[in-house]
């Protein structure tokens, strides 16, 4: 009796740690970090400009950084089309590209440009053709700060390197305050707060400090927080709520998220006449001097991060719809033309300026319009 | 005499045995088929587990035990557990040295201290804990313990900072630490602990508690003779349910603690990581090599997990002996 009793105790146990392992596992993946809802804002503004397909379903799925974008478009195209049913995933860009190689979705929103070998994996789901890129979504990372008493500060991209990898720890460091002259800086310690999950906007920030850095950030860049020293926060919600929270901080996000939670955004020192402002209009002066990087219809684009243009943004970024340019799936190739069309579209991109994204240049627009018209 | 006493008798028997009712035996075999369905469950997690570790771990650069970084889509992949299993570890540990006491007391109070009346009610309050959900104990824990753990770090650093492990190397850091989430922790699983030792305690024999009574014992004393006692497996079970959530718990960890891939013995410095945070805060951008990494953590702590059960059902194998409780 009483080893049965043990028996069944252990059994219990042993489901126990079941649950508790299946539950954690299940945890794992609820958690996204999409930055929250700004959609059907000027799902009016734009029925005009839109193009509408007989109906059906469109697939997509990828990068949670163009998901709000994403959002405003839907809901403006499928106000104005009925019988159509749009629907993105947004689960990152590597695991959307995975599903446009499998086949599993229409076109994949993506942070970065495909790599050869997944272009090569392309051509098994586009016969005929392979992927491309088509930049569709462009949007600025500031450089935000809380510091008492100052609220217009100038950096450069050195110097932001070393505040990021604790080389600079003190915001009246002599690197700071000679690009900065009049403004009286705090001998406090700089509280430096990166992500701690793995994002494109890290990737993007590190990209920017690797070449415009002269050499100050010694790290590749990557998705994956590398500098010294800092601390970390989850999402750009989280690292805002920081930057706001805590005196004498410093961090990056997108312009929508400096924007909500009015913080501070810093100059860059370019080396142009004067430092450049994170503006949307800014950012896009880069966009347009940005020099295309793929042949034929892929349209991907290789920003000057060491621009020295007058009113250039350096800190800029394109984010891609990944599309076949031949062999679309026939049956739901009309919708996908007709939305893209849209997003590309001077309405489309105005719609998600107001939300703090970066409209493409007009020049840019029109090379996406009609590669978005040739698709087949 | 007659042949029917028999073939009654033989029924009886039959029925006694449980084999000649549908219902007996379709009770029999769900249930044995709900514990062959966990089993199943639990050995396909271990494989589904074992199978994408393997394929990441033959590629691995680093030392899946004693690397710090965990860069596994770097185009050198490097990835250990280090910085994690140390993280999950003390961070369950300060829970369970903080709450494991309180939740004695509060379990004593509402069986053998509080009037009835009050007992009730305030049994079901410290349930209610348990339903919150844990994103709202981040939330809290960043919004408002965080701010309010600033002065008890400070007076740690300064009155204890001699024992090294509290001794805070950059002062005006916001204190968003592998303490600061131990505490947390605690209080997420206070309800676990306090709703099942309670209800152990409610099971001590009422002629234990009165013979140590008659005896002269004080109501202390008799908790400490009699109550606690009979209670001690109950206590160690009812810590290692709230030890499973404390090493499990993801995103109040995730919301918390300022991360990164330092070992450090400083509970007050920002830093660290657990193994759930982790595979939360990594899992979305990851690549399908990250993602088989991430698995590779994931089974560590299934086995962590599992050891701490084992361990935890090996104390109270023995302390069983030496209980009264069997008695």
């Amino acid at each position: 009796m009483k080893l049965q009793r043990n028996g069944r105790s252990k059994a219990l146990a042993i489901g126990a740690v079941a649950l508790v392992s299946t539950l954690s596992l299940a945890a794992c993946g609820t958690d996204d970090n999409s930055s929250g809802g700004t959609g059907g804002a000027s799902a009016s503004a734009s029925k005009a400009a839109i193009a509408c397909a007989k109906g059906g379903q469109l697939l997509a799925a990828g990068s949670t950084a163009q998901a709000n974008a994403i959002d405003v478009w839907k809901a403006a195209y499928s106000a104005a089309c009925n019988g159509t049913t749009i629907t993105y995933g947004g689960g990152g860009s590597g695991a959307g590209v995975q599903q446009f190689n499998q086949g599993k979705v229409a076109f994949a929103g993506s942070d970065s440009a495909l790599k050869p070998a997944e272009v090569d994996a392309s051509k098994q789901v586009c016969t005929g053709g392979q992927g491309i890129n088509v930049p569709m979504v462009g949007g600025l990372i500031s450089i935000v700060f809380n510091v008492d008493g100052v609220d217009k500060l100038v950096l450069d991209a050195p110097t932001l390197a070393k505040i990021f990898d604790s080389q600079i720890t003190k915001w009246n460091d002599p690197a700071i305050a000679a690009l900065n002259p009049g403004v009286t800086l705090p001998a406090a310690d700089i509280q430096a707060i990166h992500r701690s999950d793995d994002s494109g906007t890290t990737d993007n920030l590190t990209k920017y400090l690797s070449k415009a850095g002269n050499g100050a950030w010694k790290y590749p860049s990557a998705k994956t927080w590398a500098g010294q020293g800092g601390q970390s926060a989850n999402g750009s919600a989280g690292v805002a709520a920081q930057v706001k929270q805590v005196k004498n901080s410093i961090s990056y996000v997108e312009l929508s998220f400096a924007q909500t939670n009015k913080l501070n955004s810093a100059s860059i020192a370019t080396g142009a006449s004067k430092p450049v402002e994170a503006t949307a209009a800014n950012a896009a002066t880069t966009l347009a001097t940005a020099k295309p990087a793929g042949t034929g219809a892929d349209l991907a684009l290789t920003i000057d991060y060491t621009t020295k243009e007058e009113g250039a943004y350096p800190l800029t970024l394109v984010t891609y719809e990944i599309v076949c340019d031949k062999g679309n799936k026939a049956d739901g190739l009309e919708l996908l033309k007709s939305f893209l069309a849209y997003t590309a579209s001077d309405a489309g991109q105005q719609a998600i300026g107001a939300t703090g994204y970066v409209p493409l240049p007009k020049d840019l627009a029109a090379k996406v319009q009609s590669t978005v018209a040739a698709l087949a | 005499m007659t042949s029917s006493p028999p073939a009654t008798s033989e029924g009886r028997v039959r029925r006694r045995r449980g084999d000649s009712r549908l219902g007996d035996a379709v009770f029999f075999n769900l249930s044995r088929g709900s514990g062959i369905l966990l089993l199943a469950v639990m050995a396909a997690i271990a494989g589904f587990l074992a199978y994408r570790s393997g394929i990441a771990l033959s590629k691995n650069q680093g030392n899946f035990l004693t690397t710090f970084e965990w860069t596994p889509d770097a185009a050198h992949p490097k990835f250990g557990i280090a910085v994690l299993a140390f993280g999950t570890l003390v961070s369950a540990l300060i829970a369970m040295i903080i709450a494991v006491p309180v939740a004695v007391g509060i379990a004593l109070f509402i069986s053998h201290y509080a009037p009835r009346r009050i007992a009730q009610p305030f049994a079901y309050l410290v349930d209610l804990l348990a339903a919150v959900p844990s994103i709202v104990y981040g939330l809290w824990g960043v919004l408002f313990l965080v701010p309010h753990m600033d002065g008890l770090t400070r007076w740690m650093d300064q009155y204890l900072g001699w024992t090294y492990i509290f001794d805070q190397s950059k002062s005006g850091v916001p204190p968003r630490t592998l303490f600061t989430v131990g505490v947390l922790l605690a209080i997420m699983v206070l309800p676990i602990i306090t709703a099942v030792t309670r209800e152990v305690f409610r099971q001590v024999p009422r002629m234990h508690e009165e013979a140590a009574l008659a005896l002269g014992a004080t109501r202390w004393e008799m908790v400490r003779t009699a109550v606690l006692p009979f209670g001690r497996p109950g206590i160690i079970s009812a810590s290692m349910l709230g030890l499973g959530r404390a090493l499990g718990e993801t995103i109040a960890v995730a919301t918390v603690l300022s991360t990164n891939s330092v070992l450090s013995l400083h509970l007050l410095d920002p830093g660290g990581g657990t193994f759930a945070q982790n595979i939360a805060l990594k899992f979305n951008e990851a690549q399908p090599f990250g993602r088989d990494a991430l698995m590779a953590s994931g089974l560590v702590l299934f086995v962590i997990t599992l050891v701490v059960n084992g361990v935890a059902r090996l104390i109270i194998a023995r302390r069983k002996e030496y209980s009264g409780a069997n008695a």
